[in-house]
């Protein structure tokens, strides 16, 4: 769906020229989230912003759905990407209704239309839309806010979005609340998404995968869990961190630690310690968690019916080693 | 407590107001005024064209100037187009008129001309004010959501800077009002013949007589134009302004 081939951004300066993105190639599939990773100054910006051409390569190719961006008229190509940007940059002069709709009476909808589409991104984004349509974006709190940016970036239906560290500004509880309500919408849209981030554990929650860079080059691009058991050098350790091995473990389920053999016992939940038990879908990171302040160094396993189908110890988790994820990390959401 | 001191500062504004009506009616301006009712309503009307076409003229160049210096391409202009108006603004109005009356001669043009001149800077300087405070996120928004140049400034910056910019004009105009009396000394007309017959006969009646409808004559201005700001200016602009 963008494909990238030797993307460059030189700047010149006094101390002569800086490569802010040094020659990125990669693709992005259709309906993927890839995770811009990486520090302060590392290009992640740049290179989201060379997407819908604020910023102009200075050599180098960026297709969208097979087309040379090059060769597109600019604002076509903006008002078919969603664009979502840090400080959220609603318009304080219009009401929120007038702000969502912003792309689609560019595009010269018709006001049905454009009333319709409203009501169903309101409703997408969990807000009651007859109560948010003649607020300004001034009396709104940021989590509102934000989720008022996300439903604008969404009103024409573009197949790519754009995000710019849009959760950073908020607190985290928000932060949390929100990348689930991404994930949550994702699954209806499946959009393109380039997410721009920072934050280690954001990118493993949200992306399907990650591309890490340091100083405008591309380190490493992969799946969360390529990336923490793979990691392709010793930046893209140090960033993923020297728990990676801890983090890895909420990508996996307690049902990748059983191998089917275990009986399905007559007990149920009612005739155990349920402190001491965890379900099929438990992520393992939890569950780890919860074996360590276990009496017994073990656990009950649960399925949806709350039978019990099996336990867990330490010996388990060795097994961990040897699995490949099986699960898509958007339905380990929490 | 604010409100105190808001409510104090109010009652002694309209203190001096009944007193300086007062003394007008002691002068006997009220009495004059009743005597010349045709010639009052001449200087009136004469005073406010002057008013009128000098601002409006004076709007028609500094606003599209101060939007013309703000866009991009032209950045580096602002700082001549800026100081040019400051100095213009420090020269006192009656150089300026004297200036104007020594190159364009006597009569209702050069007055027009110098007031013209003299409102240039408010307005000019609150358009590029109100211009700069639009936040940049939201002009980046904009751009990035395929917003053309002209759109962004129409949709977004000019109903952004709005507030700024009619506060511009607001100041520029009152003090027109004010600067318009003294076009009489050049042939202008306006209020400025009752005020400065008053002065040279040494009547203080007769010159009340002009300076009592020039103050009610900017006041009133002033809360027009307050009227038509709340009108133009978006909602969502103007209360953000009333918070602050």
């Amino acid at each position: 769906m963008i494909e990238l081939k030797d993307v460059t951004k030189v700047y010149k300066s006094e101390e002569g020229d800086v490569k802010a993105v040094d020659g990125v190639t990669m693709e992005v599939g259709e309906g993927e989230i890839c995770v811009f990773l990486g520090p302060s100054g590392c290009g992640k910006t740049t290179l989201l912003r060379m997407i819908n051409r604020m910023i102009e390569p200075t050599r180098g190719t960026i297709r969208v759905n097979g087309q040379d961006i090059q060769q597109m008229d600019p604002y076509q190509l903006r008002r078919s990407i969603g664009y979502v940007i840090q400080q959220t940059g609603l318009f304080p002069n219009m009401t929120v209704e007038q702000n969502v709709t912003v792309v689609p009476r560019l595009l010269g909808w018709d006001r049905v239309k454009i009333k319709d589409r409203y009501n169903e991104l309101m409703d997408m984004m969990g807000l009651n839309p007859d109560e948010y349509r003649d607020r300004y974006p001034w009396e709104l709190s940021g989590g509102q806010q934000q989720r008022i940016g996300v439903a604008r970036a969404l009103a024409a239906d573009p197949p790519v979005m754009l995000m710019d560290e849009p959760f950073a500004a908020l607190d985290p509880v928000i932060r949390d609340h929100l990348q689930s309500e991404l994930l949550r919408i994702q699954r209806t849209v499946r959009k393109t998404i380039l997410f721009v981030s920072h934050q280690i554990d954001e990118a493993i929650r949200l992306g399907d995968t990650i591309a890490i860079f340091q100083s405008g080059k591309l380190m490493q691009h992969g799946t969360p869990d390529e990336l923490l058991s793979r990691p392709a050098n010793d930046f893209v350790s140090r960033f993923v961190g020297s728990d990676r091995h801890l983090k890895r473990l909420s990508l996996f389920r307690v049902r990748d630690l059983l191998d089917g053999t275990e009986k399905k016992s007559a007990k149920n939940v009612g005739q155990i310690d349920p402190q001491y038990a965890v379900h099929l879908d438990t992520n393992l990171r939890e569950a780890l968690s919860i074996l360590l302040s276990s009496p017994t160094a073990s656990l009950h396993v649960l399925d949806e019916d709350q039978q019990v189908v099996g336990r867990i110890n330490w010996k388990d988790f060795e097994k961990l080693g040897a699995i490949q994820s099986s699960s898509d990390p958007e339905s380990l959401a929490q | 407590m604010k409100r105190k001191s808001e409510h104090l500062i109010r009652t002694g504004l309209i203190l001096v107001m009944v007193a300086f009506l007062a003394w007008a009616y002691v002068a006997g301006s009220f009495q004059y005024m009743l005597e010349h009712p045709d010639e009052l309503l001449h200087l009136i009307i004469q005073h406010l064209q002057l008013v009128g076409l000098s601002t409006l003229l004076a709007v028609a160049i500094a606003l599209p100037l101060g939007v013309l210096v703000t866009r991009p391409r032209f950045r580096r202009l602002e700082w001549i187009v800026v100081n040019f108006a400051n100095v213009g603004q420090t020269v006192p109005s009656l150089a300026v008129l004297a200036l104007a009356m020594s190159y364009l001669g006597l009569g209702y043009q050069t007055a027009v001309f110098a007031l013209w001149f003299h409102s240039l800077l408010p307005i000019l300087r609150n358009t590029v004010a109100g211009i700069e405070s639009v936040s940049p996120d939201i002009i980046d928004a904009g751009k990035g959501m395929g917003m053309k140049p002209m759109q962004v400034l129409w949709k977004l910056e000019l109903p952004n800077a709005s507030y700024a910019i009619i506060a511009g004009i607001r100041t520029a105009t009152v003090i027109n009002v004010g600067s318009a009396a003294l076009a009489f000394l050049i042939g202008g007309g306006g209020l400025g013949d009752f005020i400065f017959t008053g002065i040279s006969l040494y009547d203080t009646g007769i010159m009340l007589a002009g300076a009592v409808p020039v103050t009610a004559l900017a006041l009133l201005i002033d809360w027009l134009l307050g009227l038509l700001e709340k009108w133009i200016v978006p909602k969502g602009v103007q209360r953000e302004a009333e918070l602050i």
